[in-house]
Formats: C-alpha cells, structure tokens, sequence
C-alpha cells in the first residue's frame, strides 16, 4: 500500500512539477499567474492524439513504434510552444505595463478561448488517448509498477534536471535569471527582454506540453476541461514551493502529488481535489512567500 | 453636396476621435451635470425600471431578476476588489454558501425566508471574516490563489457531503418569501421583491464607501504601505472589506435559492467567479454605477447571444482580452482608478 501510494505520487507529483515550472517560470518574470497555462497543457494531450492517429493512419507506428512516439513528442511540443509564444504576443505583450490585474483578466480570456474553441473543434464527450506501453508492468516491493509510470518519473526527471541545467549554467538561463531578478538593469546591460519572455513562455509550454501527453497516456482519457484543475493544482504547486523559484516548483509538484495520493489512499479519495488546497491555506498560513519563497521587502 | 459631405466626415472624425479618447481613458461617461438633468434622467430611468412587469414578456422578467440578483453580488465584489484592491477568485463560495444556508435551513429546520435571511447572512458574513484572517497575510496574487482555493474547497464539499447537501442532486422544495402572509412565487412580485434589495444594496454600499471606512479602503488599494504609515489600521479595513463584500455575496445567495427554490453546486463554479469578477471589471473597478450596468451586460448578453450559443464563450474569452487591452479601466471607470497586487 505504501510503495503503491509512493509511486503513484510520484507520477502525479511529477507531472504537476512539469506545468509548475511553466507558471513559475512566467511568474518569476511576468509577475503574472498565467491562468492559460493549463489550457497548453489540455492542449498537448489532444495534439497528442491528434499526431499518435495521423502516424498509426500513415503507417509510421506499426513501422517503428519508438519514433512514432518520439516524433508525436516532439511536435506536440513544437505546435504547444507555438501557441505559448503567439498567446504571450497577443494577449500579455501589450499589457506589459498596464496595472496587475489587466494581464491577469487577459489570461483568463485566453483560457476560456482556448478551453471553448477545443470543445466546438474536438467535441465535449472524453477522447480516449492510446496505450503507449503495454498494461502490465513490474512488481517492486510488493507494489505494481506500470511501464507508463516508470516513463513518466524518468521524462519528468530528465526534463527538471535538464532545465536546471539550462538555468543555472547556460548564458541564455543566465539572462533568464537576470530578467527576472530586474527588468531595467537587465535590459540596460543589453539583454533583450522580449527575447527572453519569448523564450520563457516557449519552455514553459513545452513543459506542460509534456505533460499532458504523459498524463493523458496515464489515464487513457482527455477532455476540453482537464486543463483547468491541472492549472489550478500546478499553480498550487508553485506557491507551495514559492512562486518565482524553480526548485520549489519541483519540490512543490512532487510534495503535492504525494500529498494527493496518500490522502486519497489513507483518507478519503471524494475529496481529493480539495486536499491540494487545504494543505496550500495551511503553509501559506505559517510562510506566506511559499517553502523556498524569498520574503520581499516593499517600498513606497 | 461636397461641403455637406466634408461636414459629415468632419463630424465623424470627431466622433473616432473622441471614441479613442473614451478607449484610452482620457475621457469617462459623464452623467448629466445640472441636477434638473439628473433628476429626470433618475426618474425615466426609474419609470421604465418599475413598470417592466407590465409590458415586459415574462423571459425578460426572468433576466432583469436575474441581473438585479447579480448586481448584489458583483456589487459585493466591487467592494472586495474594486474599493480596497484585493483579488479574489473564489467570491462565489460565499454567494454558494448564502445559497446553501437558505436551503438547508429552509428545508431541514423549515424556517421561513424572514428568520433564516439573517441567519445565512450572519453566517456567510462570519465565512468571510474566517476566509480573510489566514488570507490577509497574504498580498496580492497569493491572495487570489487561496481564495480561488477557498472556493473549490466549499464546491467540493457541497458536491461531495451527500449526508448534508444531497451532494450533485442539489436541494429542491425551497420556499419562497413571504410578505404580510402573502407568498411572493410570481415573477412580477419577486421583481419588485429585489428591486428594494438592489435598491439597498447600492444606498449602503453608497453611503458605507463614502464614509471613513470606504476612504480607508481607497487608500488601501492605491498604496498599501503609505497607508499604514498614515494610521490606518490596514489588517483591520481589509477585514471589514472581506465580511462586507461577503455579506452582499450571502444575501445574493439568499434571494438566488428563494427565487430558483432550487439549489446545486453547479451555480457555484469557478466560472461563476470569473463571470462576476468580470462584470465588476467590465463595469469600471470602484464605480458603483458602472458595475450595475455591468452586471446588466453580462446577463443579458449571453441570453442575445443564445442563437449562436456555441460561440459565445469564444466571444467572451476574446472579449475580455481585447477589454483588457483597449479599455481596462472598463466602462464607465475613471483613469485614476489603478489596481496594485
């Protein structure tokens, strides 16, 4: 039971850690809580779809499975991380310096937009994703690990771990930190702004692009609404962690999914959505900038 | 011919110039400056206001009930986010639990609208003072994430406390108020029935806003900090501001559970938030008149907006993003009205 519940909490902690990273990422430098964020998410999952019937139709999956499965990846990233960068452009470029509350009323246009035009383009009924691995899996410690669970700690882990990378020692992430840390002297010393919010908004919806498609392959299910509880719950995660930090974001997406798992396997599951936020109210309560959140000082 | 025409595009010159001036908030609505103009635009207004039921069909009863309804709560909310400057994101949860109140203790205690309107709305005022103690430490976007929390918390346990809230199913055989004995189930008296709550809501809210405590609320949205320096007990007003706005949200709730007789966690959904936080950002964060006429929009444009019922969530999510970029001040808000986190 326990080993269960820990497994099953990584996977789900895992992929909140994922689209955490893409709200903590744009809130560390925007300011703004992306509330389109989950429908990128919700969207990666249909792409997947979408490209997983356009290869098995022309013949690629039954070919070669593993490039099938690689290709569908990499373009659902491709097409999520397009539509992050046209939403930013569209919907928050020009509300760059307009007071908080414009970007985020914005953002919640852009998920109702995005939420309405899957549900007329790909029907309200639940999409059925295919099975990527087989069902069975192996036992590990008196617990059933399934080979889409395994895929799905191990992507999520590369993935973090690539990322952190990417911040901590490349020039590019280094100007990613400089933005967010201030705008104005980053600029001065002759980073684009523009260039790095682009970027930010194209990582982070690859994230969540990722996401959704190993969630979508872990449940088997997709629907137009999925994105808004994920968002919410990745959100969640990122305040738990302390908004603006990556490394909270990911200590922050796999607390909460274990958190989740284990209540709903040691309590009660009918509340399972409401656990999240419980927890959430409580450390806020005793540390209101998150786990790893810095206090800030404000001024006049 | 050809002076006739240069006049027309001069005068439409105007006009663009003048819309663009209304976009970028240069120039606001102005209602009429002498008060003879005041008064007979009050008392048109009022006429066509009190004489709806007589000519009006009973569909478009049934929306300006629904809209007098939604001008409390956003009116509630305009306290919240319009006035002191706080996010929240989960203000249907105390509309929800006004709603639940009524029906619960209509239905199991069988008390009447009269003895349980101030029960729920004590209870719903008492919710709110609970939601702001731990929130209060919070500012701005974390502020917005709890009470959205808060929100889907008091949605889940409607939905899934079945012992006590019938769960999905909802509660139905809600009894509606009674006036000296007589019972008002008829669409043309519930009207007037929430014209005199709309009509006390915007009076207390008038007066309450311009007092003492609505300035302190003011300076509390437009600098935070100076605020405080200045003696105003900050903690304190946005507490205040938090059980007033809920207080309207409950008795929203009340008359919503009287006039449907039915409630469900379905009307309480985070949608139901955005919705009403968009009717007071619509109407004009702050301004009292602005979010009533808000509120008015949003309930009587998806209603127009039934033909092409598939679209017209697409037309609000494109809707509010081209608001926010071309007039976020909203219709009828003023340019000094700013919003800090």
């Amino acid at each position: 039971m326990f080993t269960q519940q820990l497994i099953n909490g990584l996977t789900l902690g895992g992929v909140y850690a994922l689209i955490a990273l893409g709200y903590t990422m744009v809130y560390g430098i925007l300011g703004l809580i992306n509330f389109a964020h989950g429908e990128i998410y919700m969207l990666g999952a249909y792409l997947g779809i979408i490209f997983l019937a356009f290869f098995t139709a022309i013949g690629l999956t039954s070919y070669s499975f593993p490039l099938a499965l690689i290709l569908t990846f990499v373009l659902s990233v491709v097409f999520c991380s397009s539509y992050g960068f046209t939403i930013e452009k569209i919907a928050y470029k020009p509300l760059r310096n307009a007071p908080r509350l414009s970007p985020l009323i914005s953002a919640i246009g852009v998920s109702i937009f995005l939420q309405n035009y899957v549900m007329l383009t790909q029907g309200a009924t639940d999409k059925i994703f295919p099975h990527l691995f087989e069902k069975a899996g192996i036992e590990l410690m008196g617990a059933r690990v399934t080979y889409t669970q395994i895929f799905i700690i191990a992507a999520s882990a590369i993935l973090m771990l690539s990322l952190n990378l990417f911040i901590t020692k490349t020039r590019r992430g280094k100007a990613m930190r400089a933005v967010a840390q201030d705008k104005v002297m980053a600029s001065l010393v002759g980073i684009n702004i523009n260039t790095v919010i682009s970027e930010t908004f194209i990582i982070g919806s690859g994230l969540a692009a990722v996401a959704g498609l190993m969630v979508a392959a872990y449940y088997g299910l997709v629907n137009y609404s999925i994105g808004y509880m994920a968002g919410i719950k990745a959100f969640t995660a990122a305040v738990l962690g302390g908004i603006g930090s990556i490394p909270g974001a990911m200590f922050g997406g796999i607390l909460l999914g274990l958190i989740e798992s284990f209540s709903a396997g040691y309590i009660s599951s009918e509340y399972k959505d409401a656990y999240a936020f419980i927890i959430l109210i409580i450390i806020l309560f005793i540390k209101p900038s998150g786990l790893f959140g810095k206090t800030q000082e404000e001024k006049v | 011919m050809l002076n006739m025409f240069k006049k027309y595009v001069g005068t439409m010159k105007g006009v663009f110039s003048d819309f663009k001036k209304y976009l970028s908030g240069r120039i606001r609505i102005k209602l009429p400056e002498s008060k003879t103009r005041s008064i007979a635009l009050t008392l048109l207004m009022s006429v066509v206001v009190m004489a709806l039921p007589f000519y009006g069909h009973d569909y478009l009863i049934d929306i300006a009930v629904l809209s007098g309804i939604y001008i409390i709560l956003a009116q509630g909310l305009n306290i919240v986010v319009g006035f002191t400057g706080l996010l929240n994101l989960g203000f249907v949860a105390f509309y929800a639990i006004g709603a639940y109140s009524y029906a619960l203790l209509n239905t199991k205690l069988g008390l009447g609208f009269w003895a349980s309107l101030p029960l729920s709305v004590m209870l719903v005022t008492l919710s709110g003072f609970i939601l702001a103690i731990p929130a209060l430490r919070l500012r701005g976007d974390y502020l917005a994430i709890v009470t959205l929390g808060f929100g889907e918390i008091v949605r889940l346990v409607l939905n899934n406390w079945d012992s006590f809230t019938k769960g999905p199913n909802g509660i139905s055989g809600i009894e509606p108020p009674h006036i000296f004995g007589m019972q008002i189930s008829k669409l043309g008296q519930f009207y007037y029935f929430i014209i005199i709550f709309v009509l006390l809501a915007v009076f207390v809210i008038r007066r309450v806003s311009a007092s003492r405590i609505g300035r302190a609320w003011i300076a509390i949205r437009e600098d935070e900090i100076a605020s405080s320096s200045i003696g105003i007990n900050t903690t304190a007003y946005k507490l205040y501001s938090f059980a007033f706005g809920a207080f309207w949200a409950g008795l929203a709730g009340v008359l919503f559970a009287a006039k449907m007789q039915f409630v469900s966690p379905e009307s309480f959904t985070f949608m139901e938030s955005v919705l009403v936080l968009c009717m007071v950002i619509l109407g004009g964060l702050g301004s009292i008149p602005g979010v009533i006429l808000g509120a008015i929009i949003l309930v009587i444009l998806p209603e127009m907006l039934r033909e092409v019922q598939l679209y017209r969530m697409l037309a609000l999510g494109s809707g509010l993003v081209m608001l926010m970029i071309f007039r976020p001040q909203g219709l009828m808000g003023g340019k000094g009205v700013s919003f800090r986190g």
